[in-house]
């Protein structure tokens, strides 16, 4: 409940400030602009505001109520019921930076348990307290990199089948800075493999940034660039689908010496694009350089465990123009979903849901190649996502597939102009066998018609 | 405040002893108890390095503030204090011996003439407001 002023408590404020009256603090305004007419319209009661909004609402489609075949960064994976319980307590649901360890053990103990959580599921030794998203998380990797060289380094090579948002992220950080991206060049293959990257490494490098699984849904070995940008001294970034974590060789063995994330997939809805959770960890001999804020484990005056944000000399509001980073915040609350999502499914809840994306995304790729007009566009092992060349332009397809209730894949031809005709399907836990049939049954019939 | 007599000041807080013509830097006893518990050293600069008067040569880390360290004097490094970063305490405990940070051949004395004696240091740590 929110308690306003009392008249005598504006009376003494008044007093105090040397004015008779509200309207004396105000005069440089002039009458004639106190009160502009605003022109709106008049006020609803909670009821026809309710009913308003869930008619505005009920123009939406989602994927509660249509099959989806869409991923390309956001996935449709399912929510156990114990995330929106924990999130919605008060005491977590509205706190804020835990500046304050004396109240804010709770949130802190929450995050330090976020960091853990992802440390060990990436392979890494520190972890940080989350950025924004997947895309702000790689623009960091790039901040970082730039600030581990003192900015004697400015070149940083994006792989392109890095999310094509991601590198567009990245350049509109780095707008305006000394850092040259490369990896992008239009003639670039899209499908080619990780090692031809390696040439365009030298010693003005600071950084190359791949994903895992790639934009394509490819699992690639990355160990002989990892050896080759490390010859160089050179940094690598790798950006991954955390589920696919749940099955695959975490990137800190095998190198990486920053791992970026999307953390959506993890018990956080697909809400049309966000609020989402940027995973980021890496070594612990760059943990000074890294931004972000950081929770650290130490005892109190009574010898008791407690928790702290911690390294904060790192941070902006510290070391101001010379710090990595602007950015000090973290998605508290994002976080803390993803953190209930992993301790309710453990090591092997979380391999189990891999498991499932991972086979009934291959099922998927085995009805649809084989239906005539389409086939696999790659044959690199993939995990949950997968590129189908397609007999008609995705938007047709997708077209068509909507008026089934079906949510098509993503168009690649958006930003791979060479990939017309090609279509990246996802397919997670929450697609039935049933529903992978049928999607076949209508891109068929597209095909035929 | 300690603030050793034979040794030449910057405004900026550090401190250079000079034998010879090598030149031994550190931050003094009034900076490091400005800046608290130092909890972390990094040495920006290395042995052969060829350096002038005003660059950064290190940055220090305490718990509550970043702050560069910058060279009083050019001339060519020496010497670092490998073990310093390891134990950037002794910066609280021991600023002007086990502290020295970098150690320069300078290449012009004159520059000595540029800098506060004792005497003017300590007025414009009083100044400062300590």
């Amino acid at each position: 409940m929110y308690i306003p002023h009392t008249d005598s408590d504006r009376e003494a404020m008044l007093q105090t400030i040397g004015v008779k009256s509200l309207e004396q603090l105000f005069q440089d305004v002039p009458p004639a602009h106190r009160f502009p007419d605003l022109k709106l319209p008049p006020a609803l009661t909670e009821m026809e505001v309710l009913a308003e909004m869930q008619e505005i609402a009920s123009v939406n489609d989602t994927v509660d109520e249509m099959t989806c075949f869409l991923g390309a960064g956001a996935y449709h994976h399912y929510i156990p019921a114990a995330v929106d319980a924990v999130l919605r307590r008060g005491e977590f649901y509205s706190a804020y930076t835990p500046y304050q360890p004396e109240i804010s053990q709770g949130t802190l103990q929450a995050i330090f348990e976020y960091q853990s959580l992802i440390a060990a599921l990436t392979g890494m030794e520190v972890c940080n307290a989350s950025h924004y998203d997947g895309a702000t998380a790689v623009a960091e990797a790039v901040n970082m990199a730039y600030a581990n060289f003192r900015s004697k380094r400015n070149k940083v090579i994006l792989s392109p089948a890095l999310h094509p948002q991601y590198r567009e992220t990245a350049r509109t950080y780095e707008a305006g800075s000394h850092i040259l991206i490369a990896g992008e060049e239009p003639e670039t293959d899209p499908f080619a493999g990780p090692e031809t990257l390696i040439p365009l490494i030298d010693d003005q490098t600071a950084l190359v940034i791949v994903q895992y699984p790639d934009f394509f849904g490819r699992i690639c070995d990355y160990t002989k660039l990892a050896e080759a940008v490390h010859a160089a001294g050179t940094l690598l970034a790798v950006s991954v689908n955390p589920i696919a974590l749940g099955l695959l060789t975490p990137p800190g063995d095998y190198g990486a010496d920053i791992v970026t994330g999307e953390g959506q997939p993890l018990g956080i809805p697909l809400s049309y694009g966000g609020p989402y959770l940027g995973l980021f960890a890496t070594r612990k001999e760059y943990v000074r350089k890294m931004a972000g804020r950081l929770v650290g484990e130490t005892v109190d005056t009574r010898g008791q465990r407690a928790y702290v944000l911690t390294l904060t000399a790192r941070e902006q509001h510290i070391r101001r123009e010379k710090a990595t980073s602007n950015i000090c915040t973290n998605q508290g609350l994002m976080a803390l979903a993803s953190t209930v999502y992993l301790s309710l499914l453990g090591k092997n809840g979380l391999r189990q849901v891999a498991e499932l994306c991972y086979h009934k995304a291959h099922y998927a790729a085995e009805c649809i190649s084989s239906i005539s007009g389409y086939g696999m566009a790659s044959n690199v092992p993939f995990f949950n996502e997968f590129v189908v060349r397609c007999p008609r332009s995705v938007s047709e397809i997708n077209n068509h597939l909507l008026e089934y209730g079906i949510i098509g894949g993503y168009d690649l031809s958006q930003d791979y102009p060479q990939l017309a005709n090609h279509m990246l399907i996802a397919v997670t836990e929450m697609n039935t066998r049933d529903e992978i049939e049928w999607l076949a049954d209508v891109l068929t019939e597209v095909s035929n018609g | 405040m300690n603030i050793p007599t034979q040794l030449k000041y910057t405004e900026n807080d550090e401190w250079i002893r000079v034998d010879g013509n090598i030149g031994s830097i550190g931050i003094t006893d009034f900076a490091q108890e400005q800046l608290s518990d130092i909890v972390f050293i990094e040495i920006l600069i290395s042995e052969g390095d060829v350096v002038k008067k005003g660059d950064a040569c290190a940055t220090v880390e305490s718990v509550k503030a970043a702050a560069d360290v910058y060279l009083p004097v050019s001339g060519k490094v020496v010497e670092i204090n490998e073990a310093l970063p390891d134990t950037p305490e002794v910066i609280n405990k021991d600023p002007y011996s086990g502290a020295w940070m970098v150690r320069i051949e300078l290449n012009d004395l004159a520059e000595l003439e540029g800098l506060l004696d004792a005497t003017a240091y300590e007025k414009h740590c009083q100044e400062k407001g300590q």
